[in-house]
């Protein structure tokens, strides 16, 4: 059983550095990052706040925008494109289940994900080290956070991917609405929210429906996970004002975000099982 | 305990509204030979799929290898069947040896057999070379290689022989004619009528997801309205009897000095020994039985006279 999954993975992570999809992740993160955090750096000067923690501030938003993307981009071929290509039709004639390979793709897509996000960041922390004074443990904390959320961002939105990989009947539908996904989370949905407050002015949002809707999007999540974590880089962020206001704890958010992980895969799971072939 | 390898009883098939199967039956014993010819459409692909269990009847029962196809135990039964899908693309950047490894482990199957399976299909040179770089001929003996892994007791081959040249469907008959006399049973569909006649043991035809006919060639010979050709060379300036040509279809003489009698498979021997009997002596005669395309054009007029 799971010997089939692992299979899977293996396969999966291997096409990965052949297609030069690690590689071209790993160097897009590691070039904005470094850039982002080289830049980011001097407006604060040497007496402001560790760089390493203004590092954080600016790669979750870098990661905010491109790490769903990335995610989306592979998830939404996985199902869709070997379907198209015939080679899934094939892998279904096999003694294997279809959450076998969904899982083993999950996996394997995760692996990939981590070592571009691992290496690029890491990269540009190990520079900033390089020039930076010692850092204080409470940033260094903040960047393991950082990188943990990070791998937990991108496996929720390869799951979203999954879903409408499966879902789709072609390789190119998936993709539009990959992006539709895309769109929705990482743009709209945070400026329909915005506007909302500034119309609402606190008549009918109250806290609770607030938290709420951060809920309801895995990118807020993960915003809120690494900017309103720790109090030195909430008020480095733009997000402190909102920050007040969330009265969720960390661990509640990680759950949150865990569910964004695990509802959308076991969605894929049951869907594929039911897709016709 | 069913002891057919195949066995479909009353199976029906319906998407939305498209009926792809109409109450086929067929069982297939071990170590047969069966091309499943038809046109794109008729059901082929969708009879094949119910039998890998990747679809489930809309009525009827499939049975493969003494299991049910939709049934939970079928899982295992996948490991003693070869499957090659129709056109298949493997990834371009993996290797011959790394498409096969992976296929293998999934059957776990050793990895060490695969040399072996290269030498079979004739890649043994090109395995280690990205897929990628292979020609159209290239994939398919690699998706035939795939198919064969773990010496499988049935092998559902979907245009096996499409975009490879006359001398390697030559090998792939071959290969298909070992494993039947090895006893592996073999289900091939495909549109090469001319080419699979003398490749296999037994014919289905679908028309619109109906199985319009089912037999061995001489079986379908005689149950067709197809004709039989006897071409009769006769001596400088001897002319034909009449009484020879009595219930024969048609005949025609051509410009060579050679007569074509066309007739029934049922009325060929009466014809022959009546033409032999005769004492102006034949120079030749040569009988050319009413080939597959005959036979299968036959029942395409007959299915759409209905």
């Amino acid at each position: 059983m799971i010997r089939s999954v692992w299979i899977i993975a293996v396969r999966e992570m291997r096409d990965g550095f052949r297609n030069r999809r690690v590689v071209a992740s790993t160097l897009l993160l590691a070039a904005l990052a470094l850039t982002l955090s080289l830049i980011g750096s001097a407006p604060v000067g040497e007496l402001g706040a560790s760089r390493l923690s203004v590092a954080v501030v600016s790669l979750s938003s870098l990661t905010t925008f491109l790490i769903p993307l990335i995610a989306l981009i592979i998830a939404h071929d996985a199902i869709a494109g070997e379907f198209d290509r015939g080679t899934m039709l094939l892998l279904l004639s096999y003694p294997v289940r279809r959450w076998q390979i969904i899982a083993g793709k999950f996996l394997g897509h995760v692996g990939i994900l981590t070592i571009a996000i691992i290496i690029g960041y890491g990269l540009a922390a190990l520079a900033m080290g390089l020039t930076a004074a010692p850092q204080e443990s409470a940033s260094r904390l903040a960047f393991l956070n950082l990188l943990g959320t990070s791998v937990m961002l991108a496996a929720a939105f390869l799951a979203l991917g999954y879903c409408v990989s499966v879902v789709a009947q072609s390789q190119r539908a998936a993709a539009g609405a990959a992006i539709g996904i895309w769109l929705f989370f990482v743009i709209l949905y945070d400026i329909a929210l915005l506007g909302l407050l500034v119309v609402d002015d606190g008549r009918m949002v109250t806290v609770g429906l607030f938290n709420l809707l951060l809920l309801a999007n895995p990118a807020d999540i993960y915003r809120m996970l690494n900017l309103a974590g720790l109090p030195d880089i909430g008020r480095l962020s733009g997000m402190a004002g909102i920050a007040r206001d969330v009265t969720l704890s960390p661990a509640a958010l990680a759950g949150a975000l865990l569910a964004w992980i695990c509802v959308p895969l076991l969605f894929a799971s049951v869907a594929f099982s039911r897709r016709q072939v | 305990m069913d002891e057919n390898v195949i066995s479909l009883d009353r199976v029906s098939k319906q998407y939305r509204d498209v009926r792809a199967l109409d109450e086929v039956s067929l069982a297939v014993p071990r170590a047969q030979r069966v091309a499943l010819i038809g046109h794109n459409g008729a059901g082929k692909s969708t009879l094949i799929k119910l039998m890998l269990g990747l679809i489930r009847p809309t009525g009827g029962k499939v049975v493969v290898l003494g299991a049910e196809a939709t049934g939970a135990g079928f899982i295992e039964a996948r490991r003693a069947i070869g499957f090659l899908p129709e056109s298949i693309v493997f990834p371009d950047g993996m290797t011959g040896v790394e498409v096969l490894d992976f296929y293998a482990r999934l059957k776990r199957q050793p990895v060490s057999k695969n040399a072996g399976l290269f030498e079979r299909v004739g890649l043994a040179q090109a395995a280690r070379r990205r897929v990628g770089t292979y020609s159209k001929g290239m994939r398919q003996r690699l998706g035939l290689a795939q198919a064969l892994i773990g010496h499988p007791r049935l092998l559902l081959l979907d245009e096996p022989t499409s975009g490879l040249d006359p001398s390697l469907r030559k090998e792939v008959y071959g290969i298909i004619g070992e494993l039947a006399r090895n006893g592996a049973t073999v289900l091939l569909s495909s549109h090469a009528l001319a080419e699979i006649e003398p490749e296999v043991d037994r014919v289905v035809a679908l028309i619109r997801g109906r199985k319009v006919a089912d037999g061995t060639m001489v079986g379908l010979r005689q149950a067709s309205a197809a004709l039989a050709r006897i071409q009769v060379r006769l001596p400088e300036g001897c002319e034909l009897p009449d009484a020879a040509l009595v219930c024969a279809a048609s005949h025609e003489r051509r410009g060579d000095g050679v007569t074509e009698i066309r007739c029934r498979e049922s009325e060929k021997l009466p014809i022959l020994r009546r033409l032999l009997a005769e004492p102006s002596a034949l120079a030749d005669v040569e009988v050319i039985p009413a080939t597959l395309e005959d036979i299968y054009a036959g029942i395409l007029r007959r299915e759409e006279a209905r």
